[in-house]
């Protein structure tokens, strides 16, 4: 049970897919400039993580090591394009919004990586799990950034919500006459906000350890420390 | 060391471990290549008819139904590729007619000019010569920046940056003045993103002039027929 627990507390912050191990920037970088594109993003690449770990984890007793990479390729893109024409038939109003992002997933190195540090050497359950949560840990990260980047780019919360739920509008939080902040919205505005983004996980990593030392420092003080007072 | 019984060996299994890892990739390869092709075709007939209903939902948004009596998907003609309307591939033009008499022409265009990429769009021209509508199709411009060109993102909703080009002609707005106003002409854009605003203002005004140029002859062809005039490729 506490593997488990350790698999999904790596995919959601010890190894986060983006904060800890810097994977999946392209995607990343690209479509965060909304929550509601970075959510739908996100989304889809749960589903397709899930996939390619379940399906490297089964195969992965028939792959010969040497051409695993290659193998692992090919399974990736053949699920991927498996999904984004099931997506496309079966369930087409939400493909109109999610379709441009399917194809996008093949670019993110996370599957790839993942499938190779954890799918190609653990069970099935685990894997999916795996896959699972180091999605889930990429969807906070990137709707956490797509929330930040609207917000000071163009001064709106949930703009675009209503391709997705009709009813929904967009909200603009800043005043009206707000003039945008463009570089918030290019690329190198992701590149700031991922940089803080991370500075802020170092940042809490590191209290804590500190946290931890003075505890233990404080619970069996070192002798050197007695001998000198 | 260099025992030539003991090389040989080493060679064989070399090859022997090649033709192994070969054979398993191939094999990988054709299921996987099958598994696609069998999605491929189990989802073409949807995946074709979800197509159709999206051009004819969007030809009713350039193309009121009101305005014409006729199977536009019946009355219409190939058009091979055409510079002056920016396509390098064939495409349809759908042809209204009410009561048999002309009416308007669908067409789709697009423009290259862009901040990022092809901008596509689909317009109607009415047979005298009028711009009735145009929508943006696809595109690759900044969101939140330059993708006001598209209804769906704009956020002036009661009256969409797109729809001031609505029933204008170049009786109304002369060719030359048929440019966004940073470029001295007449159609408005948003400050800070005219590249877009200016790659779809000057598309549609190429678009019109041509339509009217040749209206009669787009309209005279039989249904099905080639227009067989090629521009040159852009």
């Amino acid at each position: 049970m506490s593997a488990y627990k350790d698999i999904a507390w790596n995919g959601l912050w010890k190894q986060n897919s983006i904060l800890a191990q810097l994977l999946g920037l392209c995607p990343l970088l690209a479509v965060s400039t909304t929550f509601v594109n970075a959510v739908s993003l996100g989304l889809a690449t749960i589903l397709v993580m899930m996939l390619a770990n379940f399906a490297i984890s089964a195969l992965r007793a028939l792959i010969p090591y040497e051409i695993r990479i290659p193998v692992f390729i090919l399974i990736i893109a053949a699920l991927v394009t498996v999904v984004d024409l099931a997506f496309n038939a079966f369930l087409h109003d939400l493909y109109l919004v999610l379709g441009i992002f399917i194809p996008l997933i093949v670019t993110n190195c996370i599957v790839l990586a993942r499938v190779e540090a954890f799918a190609a050497k653990n069970g099935l359950r685990a894997s999916t799990l795996d896959g699972l949560m180091m999605g889930i840990g990429f969807v906070c990260v990137i709707a956490l950034l797509g929330a930040v980047r609207e917000l000071v780019g163009q001064g709106t919360v949930l703009a675009g919500i209503e391709m997705i739920f009709p009813t929904l509008s967009g909200i603009q939080v800043l005043p009206d006459n707000y003039p945008g902040f463009l570089v918030a919205i290019l690329p190198p505005g992701a590149f700031f906000v991922l940089g803080l983004l991370i500075a802020g996980r170092n940042w809490i990593e590191a209290r804590t350890n500190q946290r931890r030392l003075e505890k233990r420092l404080h619970d069996h003080p070192p002798s050197a420390t007695a001998a000198s007072a | 060391m260099s025992d030539p019984l003991e090389v040989s060996r080493r060679e064989s299994s070399v090859l022997r471990i090649s033709v192994r890892t070969a054979a398993i990739m191939l094999a990988f390869t054709v299921i996987f290549t099958a598994l696609m092709a069998g999605t491929y075709k189990l989802t073409e007939p949807l995946v074709t008819a979800s197509a159709l209903e999206e051009k004819l939902r969007l030809i009713g948004e350039v193309l009121p139904s009101a305005l014409h009596d006729n199977d536009l998907m019946k009355d219409a003609i190939d058009l091979p590729p055409q510079a002056a309307l920016g396509l390098d591939v064939d495409t349809r033009i759908w042809r209204a007619r009410k009561a048999g008499v002309p009416v308007a022409l669908v067409m789709e265009a697009a423009a290259r000019d862009g901040y990022s990429g092809r901008i596509a769009m689909i317009l109607a021209v009415s047979a005298d010569g009028h711009l009735l509508a145009l929508r943006v199709t696809s595109h690759k411009e900044t969101p939140g920046l330059g993708d006001y060109i598209d209804p769906k993102k704009d956020r002036n909703k009661t009256r969409p940056w797109i729809t001031q080009f609505n029933g204008l002609g170049f009786d109304g707005v002369p060719r030359e003045k048929w440019r966004v106003k940073k470029d001295g002409g007449h159609f408005d854009q948003m400050s800070g993103a005219t590249i877009s605003a200016r790659a779809v203002t000057n598309a549609s005004g190429r678009a019109l002039a041509w339509a009217t140029e040749n209206r009669d002859k787009l309209f005279a062809l039989p249904a099905n027929g080639r227009f067989e005039q090629q521009g040159a490729n852009p």
